[in-house]
């Protein structure tokens, strides 16, 4: 048992990071990110220097622009350019690297991995993920946007929502209904859509945070070509299933340490604050909850490592990806909760408020968080998928009873 | 980077399961509850046989000289079992102090006979003041000519009453200050003015005992390490059990959450089993998190503790607090989830609920173990 990684690693990392110096000194001040030009020239022009720099899709073949690594120079990447990519908008196409490419280069043809792999690496394309509906959340297998069949195309009719980044994307990654005449998830493809194809509209919805980070999506007769149908027509429920699976691996390990680095932040910002003249970090109580945050970090990371182990043995992972979610959806709420208690009346204080610490940032990532138990998989769902798949415990009778085919 | 078992360790944990499963049955469990010394000379005898007195210390002394990774595979089977009696403080707590402290006579003298299982043991640490703070101790060890005499009360001192000898921890020099003046001193259970009385315990699976010294005197040759720098090697031995207690913990929250989630598959009401409703189905999944998470975090400790000096304080801090927190509230649930049952004698439940609780407190509480956390963090 040894969780050192090897020398090789070792040296991988080493020269990552000086190559991280070299192409973003740490002078030099980060991009301004006010508006949505903004946000995607950022990106675009940070994930073009990631792929020059030989970084971008370590665990891709080079055929399709990867640079044929292992998964754990994959990891490794991902650990040091972290906090880069944070300063420099590389949450535009988060959804890119945790869905649209791996679902891509996983069930695509292979002309849909020459078409888009390479440029989804080199960030010339931007990707979203279009799933819920309004009367579509949870249950996503009841969706309505119907995809028809017009010989060489689908003309798609639907309204989608919640979807991050479609402000910025390019292409979309649409779940729609083929046929509404089977089981409801039996009658489900997936789509690639031009955001740009006529019919597309994107309506941004303002969060609590005051920031629209998703939008609604408006689909009016729009075609799609029937090249741009991922796996089979029909089987769309399996693949928005089982690819997501692999993704939760990588992502519960990402988000451990982008988690470590919030609470190196966390400890910056509690230095400097106060309590009955004294300290914050001399009061017992809150250096327990501190320390008790850490522990939990810990325990994500180290659970992310062993389903690794699995992935890496050659297994495929399955419902546990469920324990991560759970894990960090909702240690996150409770840590931006503790910033927000630790800062007692100044927690009130937002953006550009003269006394706001930080300004505000503790307070946007309190807001924010609020929705890490309801989005990808909610809570709930999370619960319901390991007491059934995992515990093998029995679905309830109500919701055997409503799986009917679905109709328009 | 490979975390996952190799063939010995999965042999080894096979063997203790299935051991175990003979062995050790939950009516076991209970007959050592009433039982005064908590174990049987039998089971003792078959466990020194599979040579689990002796997995960590070293062949020289007639051990296997095996990892705290090794030892964890055999104790989360033993937590799973909710094993009685005195292995832990003889193994992880005697054992280990003398390993990381004890003369080259004491270790002769002691561990060979500890490996065959003829020698039990246990360490002495917490006093009536001390509350769950294994680091403060005020015991007095008065310096007597080329020796010193020990006077105070211990409390809470595992299996006193079945050992053969204990390893206390008293002040040479007063103060409070855990890192100067506290000493390591082995102690004949059967000395003069030695005083042994079992306490009544919520979990009777594992006894513990006040021991009171009225002017024992023990000689130089009786101190384990230097003279008022007891405590960096009584820290190590506390890293190591507070890991084993971990894996304690991992294998009986397991077996609760086994137990709940039977039970939730094969009770109906409302026409349907109680585990086809979210309440309880969510219940069931919220135990598996706490499992796993504590699994995890069990491993990376038992590899770190001998293998990553920087981080062995926090990982076994950190593994130690997250693992018992978890463990009780696996087995608050699971009782829960039984329903009527779940409060009875005759279930089993409470037996891992007992064994959840009495770890929480051992060897440092939740809130202590975070402050050592939080010291280890540098704040």
């Amino acid at each position: 048992m040894d969780y050192r990684t090897t020398p090789e690693d070792e040296q991988f990392r080493k020269e990552l990071k000086a190559w991280i110096a070299r192409t973003f000194p740490p002078d030099e001040p980060p991009p301004k990110l006010e508006t949505r030009e903004d946000h995607i020239n950022a990106y675009r022009d940070y994930q073009r220097k990631v792929f020059e720099g030989g970084y971008a899709g370590i665990r891709y073949p080079k055929e399709y622009g990867g640079q044929g690594g292992t998964l754990m120079q994959e990891i490794i990447t991902a650990e040091e350019l972290g906090p880069i990519g944070r300063t420099h908008a590389s949450s535009v196409n988060v959804i890119g690297f945790g869905m649209g490419i791996p679902t891509i280069f996983t069930v695509g043809t292979p002309g849909q991995k020459e078409k888009f792999l390479r440029k989804s690496l080199d960030g010339a394309c931007i990707w979203c993920q279009a799933f819920s509906e309004p009367n579509a959340g949870s249950d996503v297998a009841s969706i309505s946007t119907r995809a028809e069949r017009m010989g060489d195309h689908y003309v798609v009719n639907g309204q989608k929502v919640w979807i991050t980044n479609a402000q910025y994307a390019d292409w979309c990654m649409l779940l729609v209904r083929t046929n509404p005449n089977v089981a409801k998830h039996k009658g489900l493809s997936y789509l690639l859509m031009d955001m740009k194809a006529p019919g597309v509209e994107v309506r941004p919805i303002k969060q609590i945070t005051g920031e629209a980070e998703f939008n609604e999506i408006f689909i009016d007769n729009v075609k799609v070509p029937v090249g741009n149908l991922v796996g089979e027509e029909n089987g769309g429920w399996s693949i928005a299933l089982t690819t997501l699976m692999f993704e939760r691996v990588m992502g519960d390990l990402s988000t451990a340490n982008q988690f470590l680095w919030v609470f190196q932040q966390l400890w910056q910002m509690v230095k400097g604050v106060k309590r009955r003249g004294r300290p914050v970090l001399e009061d017992p109580g809150f250096r327990q909850k501190l320390a008790q945050m850490y522990i939990e970090i810990l325990v994500l990371k180290y659970n992310g490592y062993r389903s690794l182990d699995r992935v890496l043995r050659g297994g495929i992972p399955g419902a546990e990806g469920s324990v991560g979610k759970i894990i960090w959806s909702e240690l996150n709420p409770r840590m931006t909760e503790l910033a927000l208690e630790i800062e007692g009346p100044y927690s009130q204080l937002v953006e550009r408020s003269a006394r706001a610490i930080e300004d505000g940032r503790w307070q946007y990532m309190f807001l924010r968080a609020k929705g890490n138990t309801v989005e990808a998989g909610s809570a709930e769902i999370q619960r319901n998928i390991i007491g059934e798949r995992v515990l093998g415990l029995p679905k309830d009778l109500a919701r055997v009873a409503q799986a009917a085919p679905a109709k328009k | 980077m490979d975390i996952s078992f190799n063939q010995d360790q999965i042999e080894i944990r096979n063997q203790a399961h299935r051991f175990m499963e003979n062995e050790c049955p939950p009516t076991f469990v209970r007959a050592m509850y009433e039982d005064e010394r908590g174990f049987t000379d039998e089971l003792w005898a078959k466990m020194a046989e599979m040579g689990w007195m002796g997995m960590r210390i070293p062949e020289a002394y007639d051990g296997i000289g095996l990892k705290l990774i090794d030892v964890c595979v055999v104790l989360e089977e033993m937590g799973r079992a909710i094993l009685p009696g005195p292995y832990f403080s003889t193994v992880l707590l005697a054992a280990e102090a003398l390993l990381e402290a004890g003369t080259e006579a004491q270790k002769k003298a002691y561990l060979p006979r500890v490996a065959m299982g003829e020698l039990r043991g246990t360490l002495a640490l917490l006093e009536p003041d001390s509350g769950p703070d294994p680091g403060y101790i005020q015991m007095e060890a008065r310096a007597d000519g080329d020796g010193f005499v020990l006077s105070g009360t211990k409390l809470f001192v595992p299996d006193a009453h079945v050992s053969d000898f204990m390893i206390v921890a008293a002040r040479t020099r007063p103060g409070e200050d855990r890192e100067q003046g506290l000493t390591l001193f082995l102690a004949d259970t059967k000395a003069k003015g030695v005083a042994v009385q079992p306490c009544q315990t919520m979990d009777g699976s594992r006894k513990q005992c006040e021991v009171r010294f009225d002017g024992v005197r023990v000689s130089k040759a009786d101190v384990l390490g230097e003279i008022g720098r007891g405590w960096v090697p009584l820290s190590r031995v506390l890293e190591r059990a507070a890991v084993g207690l971990a894996a304690e913990n991992v294998g009986g929250a397991q077996k609760a959450l086994e137990i709940a989630v039977e039970y939730a598959k094969v009770r109906h009401q409302f026409g349907q089993p109680i585990g086809g409703f979210q309440a309880i189905k969510h219940r069931c999944a919220e135990m598996l998190v706490m499992v796993e998470g504590s699994r995890s975090i069990l491993y990376w400790a038992a590899w770190a503790v001998d293998d990553d000096p920087r981080q062995a304080a926090l990982a076994a801090s950190a593994a130690k607090a997250y693992t018992a927190d978890a463990y009780r509230t696996v087995t608050t649930l699971g009782t829960q989830i039984l329903g009527g049952i779940g409060i009875t004698w005759e279930h089993d439940m409470h037996l891992y609920l007992k064994r959840a609780k009495a770890n929480q407190v051992a060897l440092g509480d939740t809130a202590y173990h975070q402050e050592e956390v939080a010291k280890q963090l540098g704040y």
